[in-house]
């Protein structure tokens, strides 16, 4: 019962963190400066969630660096996203196994 | 009747998905596995990935149920770490087109407001529709799920080699999401730059700061330095949306 209800708990404050701004703002917002402000907040955040926590995402900082070196030279050449999700994965997958082979 | 554009629009959702899926598959995968090992059922861990969606969040939950935290303090955690959510939702709610009229579309989308769901919405050119958005949660949605019961239920099968060599697949999506725009535009990149600069600030000069906190933090400090140092002409503002 105490977990049922600490699940709902957690979904419902999750939900309306989620429900609130889509419902509320109906209209498109007027103000120059909050349309500039919205137009860089993707970029912003997606940019603040990646970097550093990229070079902690897989089992050591090497393969993570590797990965990332792959995917940036890979976005930069404009392939598409699950291509350079793929190599992400696959540099940082051989990098694991060459180390767990070799040292 | 769903009209041909209905149609085309949510299969476009549902190819866009597909690597959101994947990557969540995985890093689903490993919530399970822990959600286990925190003493939750299979059938709890499951039910918390098909109601909550979000990694951090219940990665955060999880440790408090397990902890025996109270409930307002189970709120608290994930008020703040999934607070982002409000600041996508936000900057969504500006590029939904007419099919958003009615509210329950608002409503159900809503809950699919996640860091790759709305990364790849938010690329889009133009507007987006509510069908082209439920093609796109769909298959996230039962990646997130399934790959959560595969964890609880079956553990360890996959080797961690590969679960650990998979969590970088989301963040590479990332980088093809946030450079390519980069090259065309000196202001996007100045972005990206400043708020990666500002997050590895807040990552080692401020420990103690949830990571949910520092993006909120970096990504409002960044897009309104932006919005102040490179406002755009308004036939840049048209043609965008």
């Amino acid at each position: 019962m105490k977990v049922a209800c600490s699940i709902l708990v957690m979904a419902v404050v999750t939900y309306l963190i989620r429900m609130l701004p889509m419902t509320i703002f109906r209209k498109k917002i007027q103000s120059q400066f909050l349309q500039d402000f919205l137009y860089y907040i993707p970029y912003a955040v997606l940019s603040a969630m990646t970097i550093p926590a990229v070079f902690y995402a897989t089992a050591d900082i090497p393969s993570a660096v590797l990965a990332t070196i792959t995917a940036v030279l890979l976005a930069w050449r404009g392939l598409p996203l699950i291509a350079v999700a793929l190599a992400a994965s696959g540099t940082a997958f051989l990098t694991a196994l060459i180390e767990k082979l070799f040292f | 009747m769903m009209t041909t554009q209905t149609k085309q629009a949510f299969w476009k959702g549902i190819r866009q998905g597909i690597p959101i899926a994947l990557g969540y598959l995985s890093v689903s995968f490993s919530i399970g596995i822990l959600a286990v090992k925190s003493g939750l059922s299979v059938s709890a861990a499951v039910a918390i990935s098909m109601t909550n969606l979000t990694s951090a969040g219940q990665a955060a939950g999880i440790g408090v149920i397990a902890a025996g935290g109270s409930y307002l303090e189970l709120a608290l955690t994930q008020l703040c770490i999934n607070l982002r959510y409000a600041l996508m939702g936000l900057s969504l709610s500006q590029k939904l087109d007419s099919s958003f009229q009615h509210m329950i579309h608002r409503f159900l989308t809503a809950f699919g407001i996640t860091d790759e769901i709305f990364a790849v919405a938010v690329s889009q050119d133009g507007q987006i529709s509510a069908p082209y958005l439920y093609g796109l949660i769909l298959l996230p949605f039962l990646g997130w799920s399934v790959g959560t019961l595969l964890g609880a239920a079956a553990g360890e099968i996959l080797p961690k080699l590969l679960t650990d060599a998979l969590g970088i697949a989301l963040y590479g999506m990332f980088f093809a999401i946030f450079i390519p725009p980069m090259r065309k535009q000196k202001s996007i990149a100045f972005a990206v730059l400043m708020a990666a600069g500002c997050s590895i600030l807040c990552k080692y000069g401020l420990p103690a700061l949830s990571s949910g906190f520092a993006i909120i933090l970096c990504g409002v400090l960044t897009a309104a330095v932006c919005a102040w140092l490179f406002p755009r002409t308004h036939a840049e503002q048209e043609g965008q949306s």
